[in-house]
């Protein structure tokens, strides 16, 4: 019998390796935030979760600050995004390459070089920890924020634009009322691409002198003091949280045009 | 809405636009009468969609003026005119469902809510879409995108509507229909339409006036009958339903000859005078051989459904014929065509004539052309000397370069090339019309110089071509020096 490669047959390496670095570790995790160290079933990690201050502290700084980052990316990156647009041919190609070189340049490269830019101007950077966390956050994830926002104003049919103007909208009408509205999928986009790692990405709060834990350092700090099955119980309700708000964002935007968002998610 | 039948409501005037340096409009000089339904028709790129969206604020003229009801708005941002458009693919707001979409303009203006409701409904009526209001856009069928659309535009009451090719995307039946209702609505509302079309027949069907465009001018400004019976060009004649055009002359009071044989016409021009025939195929009658003015064979037959198209050579000329009863290939007939079915134009330049001037390698040039030129043309019984120079008959020697000439090259002369670098010019052919035996073309260089020429082979619309001309076909004169 001949062996044929069909189609199908191409997504095999896919399927392999997401059944062992994907499908695997999340029955782990699962298997260990239900039982306790002897193995037994338990949902005294859940429980803990939740009644220890904390937790529910570093959940809510969490929150917090990824919400402080997310809106800060929005303002500045909207601007830009829709100025990048608007623009023709080279500039624009140039502009936006502007924008992407610093996703090229290694991350612990590119936040060493703004701390000494930032101690250039603040002197200690001790000084300043939450602030700082939030200029690293937002140095970092802009990209992530623009990029979508970007695609999805250069998709808007200059159509309606002018029709919204033909039918009597001066140019900030048209703005709030066409413009904006229809580049919602993008802002939903790059919302999800940046709130989700400010909840996580500890790495920026080490190198920033943030000694406050957010969720990625509370996970990474129980692996580490080897208590699997507490990490693994955030590791879930982190999960549980991001399916809550895809699905959300899902319904807010319609499926259509959730799956023209051109983004990862 | 006032009906004053004499008061224009929108005037173009002398108005021109370009875009990166090429003019795209030229010369646009049009009047509309409030309440008319005037139809731009033209083939696609000769600048009616820009002409339109120029009344519609969407484009600045760079010259010229837009009066609506006596004042110039041609400067005016689109939001600031009592101009609506329905777009030619609809541009409904996917983010609002259909009420939001055709109340868009009303909570603009911030009127009251219960007076927007019954508008509303009003003009679902009108389109013939009640109960869709709560309806998401992309859920509606292109035709009822279209309705919408309409709805959307005439709910605000413009002075004008102004309609971009809006039945465009729709099937044939579909789009029958809708000429009907457009027609049927505009004698309800009252409103002025300015309807943009390539397609003649909706042209026809529809228009209280017909504005046809080429090439960025106006070729002809005219009721639908005066437009299809008396075109002004051959232009015209040929985008306007089917013809059959033949070169002409006028050979005595009242007769014209054309396909080797003498016609009486209705038109008078002097004798000798050169003329573009058009003759409607519907006109062309087929009777026995030797019964009619010119013999032929028939060499092809088509069913057409209501009619027959048959086409018969007559000598070199191809004849266009439609009729009810078939005909045999191969079978020899006679052709008569009654003096009301032949249409007599003078016909278009049969020289080309340019301004050049003489450059060093004995060439005339002007712009992006550059022709080789025989230089004693300039001074009678002149010879050239070994210098270049120019020796006149009473020994003067002349030196031509930088001289200004007037440059004449006859249609009949010029040929094209596919070889871009064969000939003295390039350019791509902006329009073609067959004449019986061969085709007329105009050829237009980058730089906007136009070219006609006659060439027995079909070439295509936009193919890029080289003009060559022979040197001793090239006329040239002296122009006066200037100062």
């Amino acid at each position: 019998m001949v062996f044929k490669i069909a189609r199908k047959h191409l997504c095999i390496p896919y399927v392999l390796f997401l059944l062992l670095f994907v499908i695997a570790p999340v029955i782990v995790i699962l298997y260990y935030a239900f039982t306790n160290g002897e193995g037994q079933f338990t949902v005294a990690n859940f429980l803990g979760f939740f009644t220890s201050g904390n937790t529910v502290g570093t959940l809510l700084y969490s929150l917090f600050i990824a919400l402080i980052v997310t809106c800060v990316c929005v303002l500045l990156a909207y601007p830009v995004a829709y100025i990048l647009s608007k623009m023709m041919g080279r500039k624009r190609s140039t502009l936006l390459l502007l924008f992407i070189i610093p996703m090229w340049i290694n991350f612990t490269l590119r936040l060493t070089a703004l701390k000494e830019v930032l101690s250039v101007i603040e002197g200690n950077l001790a000084y300043h920890p939450f602030l700082n966390t939030v200029i690293g956050q937002t140095y970092d994830f802009l990209p992530f924020m623009i990029l979508p926002i970007y695609t999805t104003l250069c998709k808007i049919d200059k159509s309606y634009v002018e029709a919204a103007s033909d039918l009597g909208a001066s140019p900030a009408e048209v703005f709030f009322k066409v413009t904006l509205p229809l580049s919602m999928p993008g802002i939903i986009s790059g919302i999800m691409m940046v709130f989700l790692p400010a909840m996580t990405n500890y790495v920026i709060l080490d190198m920033m002198y943030n000694s406050t834990y957010i969720m990625g350092s509370l996970i990474g700090g129980y692996f580490s003091a080897y208590n699997w099955n507490q990490g693994s119980m955030i590791s879930i309700v982190l999960l549980a949280i991001i399916c809550v708000a895809t699905l959300f964002t899902n319904k807010f935007t319609d499926g259509e045009e959730a799956a023209d968002r051109g983004a990862v998610l | 809405m006032k009906k004053n039948q004499t008061e224009n409501i929108i005037e173009l005037k002398g108005i021109k636009k370009g875009f990166d340096g090429e003019t795209v409009v030229e010369n646009i000089d049009l009047t509309v009468k409030r309440g008319e339904f005037v139809t731009i028709l033209g083939p696609s790129g000769c600048g009616k969609t820009t002409t339109l969206r120029m009344i519609a604020g969407f484009e600045i003229p760079d010259e010229g003026e837009i009066l609506l009801d006596g004042k110039d708005i041609s400067s005016l941002p689109p939001y600031m005119r009592s101009v609506n458009t329905v777009f030619q693919r609809y541009a409904l707001f996917p983010h609002l469902n259909v009420y939001d979409n055709i109340a868009f303009g009303l909570k603009l203006k911030k009127m009251d809510k219960d007076e927007i409701v019954a508008k509303v409904k009003h003009v679902l009526d009108v389109v013939d879409m009640e109960d869709f209001e709560k309806r998401k856009v992309s859920t509606l069928s292109g035709g009822q995108q279209q309705r919408i659309a309409i709805a959307r535009a005439i709910v605000n009451e413009p002075e004008i509507l102004l309609l971009d090719e809006p039945l465009g995307a729709l099937d044939l039946k579909m789009r029958k229909e809708m000429q009907i209702e457009l027609k049927a609505m505009h004698e309800e509302l009252g409103m002025t339409f300015i309807y943009v079309t390539h397609d003649q027949e909706e042209a026809l069907t529809m228009s209280d006036k017909i504005v046809v465009m080429a090439n960025g001018h106006i070729k002809q400004i005219g009721t639908p009958e005066e437009i299809y019976n008396e075109p002004a060009d051959a232009f015209v004649a040929d985008f306007i339903g089917e013809s059959n055009i033949f070169n002409g002359k006028m050979t005595g009071m009242l007769k014209v000859k054309f396909c080797g044989a003498e016609f009486e016409c209705l038109d008078n021009y002097p004798k000798d005078t050169l003329i573009d025939v058009v003759v409607r195929p519907e006109d062309v009658i087929l009777v026995g051989e030797n019964e009619g003015i010119i013999n032929g064979e028939v060499i092809s037959v088509v069913f057409k459904g209501i009619h027959y198209e048959v086409t018969i050579q007559s000598g070199k000329n191809e004849i266009v014929c439609q009729r009810t009863r078939a005909a045999a290939v191969g079978e020899k007939v006679g052709i008569i065509i009654e003096p009301d079915g032949i249409h007599c134009m003078i016909s278009g330049e049969v020289v080309n004539r340019y301004q050049g001037v003489i450059s060093r390698r004995h060439t005339v040039s002007f712009i992006d052309s550059e022709f080789e030129c025989d230089l004693t043309m300039l001074y009678p019984g002149s010879v050239l000397n070994d210098d270049g120079n120019i020796v006149k008959a009473d020994g003067t020697v002349v030196d031509p370069v930088g001289l200004n000439v007037l440059v004449e090259m006859p249609v009949e002369k010029l040929s094209m090339s596919d070889d871009a670098n064969a000939g003295g010019a390039c350019g791509n052919i902006i329009s073609l019309i067959y004449k019986g035996d061969h085709y007329n073309y105009v050829v237009k260089t980058k730089n906007g110089i136009e070219y006609m020429l006659d060439d027995e082979y079909l070439w295509n619309e936009n193919d890029y071509v080289s003009i060559l001309c022979d040197k001793k076909d090239i006329k040239i004169s002296l122009l006066e020096k200037e100062g």
